[in-house]
């Protein structure tokens, strides 16, 4: 199966490890991706509070890009840039004026033809294959999916999933061999777009995250966008009380490739601020009888 | 779409002609605030902006920071349950805002003008760059310097761009659009 893929700038920066776990479980789930040429920042946050029509093009230049590659199926890991080119691709097709204004902009012969995908969509029909493939897995470790904001939301634009009760994310880190924690703050946003510019409201958002993951026995956190991860590893030593454990952090890729038994350098682990040795360790060897121990 | 409002003077005349929403539609259950990750730390809250935008009060809404606040996390859209779409209404506010020559919180308004400036100029973002420029913008510059070093070590930041061949076209959408600011501007 060969599939478009968005990057996006986080997966080419700060989340090059995203990228690389995403690339890494390609071969052993037998999808292939093919990366879009030559693309262009989706616009994220700046653009679309700023000027909606910036944002829609931006979006959509992208789109046209992937119509005139041959892509038919986008697949954009980053939440932001999935919900951004989803957003586009949904309001140009309810809205004829705005169509004809984007393909003035871009001088092309735009049909608005690109499905786009998130990970979540690429991997939950691939949970039966992760599941054979990962022989002992994750061996019961207990995670905390996080979905954030715009991996479901608005529904009309993600059409994926129950958008107060989504259940993807644990199918999938389950057939990794994980055991998913119920916990409340799952669907609650981190804050990311304030990160930099109001970074004491995203510190109190990203705490609330923390410990509910870590009073619902959560060892690890499972994300799926890049600027959730950032947010919550990057700063997890500012949001957490003095003598509180910390909590690792994984994108959905790493514990999908973790559980495949794939090499934790191959991964990227190493990359992240809150370490992951303890936990890699305990998926690798261990098992739960030593991770109670200590 | 033709069934987008023709303009009427009033606020909520002027996001019916940009969203095609309407306003009015909005009952005041106060579900959005209710569900708002944001909303305490608002002296507006959502359901009270979409009730400002109903009696045209655009001074309070634009000259207060709430509006700005929005993180756009799609919550209050969701859950809306008369389809207002709250989240892409404050978004129409927030242009509306910038251009009856209102201003954002300095580094609100910095960060996203730095954000916009990497991608007119390289199509993509880096952020290095980013950061820098933010910080050139705020002269805020010991923010976050206890995370660059880590990040660094660990690749997490690109130091150079690389540009796109697409630049041109890239360039041509932000010529378009603030043209169109310009003429929609009063």
């Amino acid at each position: 199966m060969k599939l478009g893929y968005f990057p996006g700038c986080s997966l080419h920066a700060t989340a090059r490890e995203f990228d690389r776990s995403l690339k890494a479980i390609a071969g052993p789930l037998g999808f292939e991706l093919e990366e879009l040429e030559d693309w262009s920042c989706c616009g994220a946050t700046s653009a679309h509070q700023t000027n909606h029509l910036l944002a829609v093009l931006l979006a959509a230049r992208n789109l046209a890009l992937a119509e005139s590659q041959g892509i038919r199926q986008v697949m954009a890991p980053c939440a932001a840039c999935f919900s951004r080119l989803a957003t586009a691709r949904h309001e140009i097709a309810h809205d004829e004026a705005l169509g004809t204004r984007v393909n003035e902009v871009l001088r092309g012969e735009f049909a608005n033809s690109v499905e786009v995908q998130s990970i979540l969509a690429l991997l939950r029909p691939m949970t039966s294959k992760i599941q054979e493939s990962a022989k002992a897995g994750l061996r019961g470790l207990k995670v905390a999916c996080y979905y954030g904001c715009l991996l479901l939301r608005p529904p009309e634009v993600a059409q994926f999933d129950d958008v107060e009760a989504p259940s993807s994310m644990e199918q999938i880190v389950e057939a990794a061999g994980a055991r998913p924690v119920k916990w409340g703050k799952r669907l609650d946003c981190c804050g990311a777009g304030l990160s930099i510019s109001r970074t004491a409201s995203v510190v109190r958002l990203g705490r609330a995250i923390l410990e509910d993951a870590r009073a619902a026995g959560a060892e690890a956190l499972v994300v799926a966008c890049p600027m959730c991860h950032t947010n919550l590893d990057l700063r997890q030593k500012a949001m957490l009380q003095r003598g509180e454990a910390q909590l690792p952090v994984l994108f959905l890729t790493q514990a999908v490739g973790l559980g495949l038994g794939l090499e934790p350098g191959e991964l990227g682990l190493a990359r992240h601020i809150i370490s992951t040795k303890a936990l890699i360790a305990r998926v690798s060897s261990g098992g739960e009888s030593a991770a109670q121990a200590s | 779409m033709s069934e987008h409002e023709s303009f009427d003077g009033s606020l909520a005349g002027e996001v019916r002609a940009a969203t095609g929403l309407n306003v009015s539609a909005c009952y005041q259950c106060g579900k959005c605030t209710a569900g708002c990750p944001m909303a305490e730390e608002m002296s507006l809250k959502p359901h009270q902006m979409l009730r400002l935008a109903q009696v045209d009060s655009r001074e309070r809404l634009f000259e207060d920071d709430s509006i700005w606040l929005c993180l756009t996390c799609e919550t209050c859209t969701a859950r809306c349950p008369n389809g207002v779409d709250p989240a892409r209404i404050i978004d129409c506010l927030r242009e509306l805002a910038l251009r009856a020559k209102a201003s954002p919180p300095r580094r609100i308004a910095a960060f996203h003008r730095s954000f916009l400036e990497q991608i007119r100029e390289n199509g993509r973002v880096f952020e290095f760059g980013l950061v820098a420029n933010y910080k050139m913008r705020t002269g805020d510059l010991f923010a976050d310097v206890t995370a660059a070093p880590g990040m660094l070590v660990r690749g997490k930041l690109a130091l150079l761009p690389k540009g796109i061949e697409g630049i041109g076209e890239v360039r041509r959408i932000f010529a378009t659009c603030a043209q169109a600011a310009r003429k929609e501007g009063r």
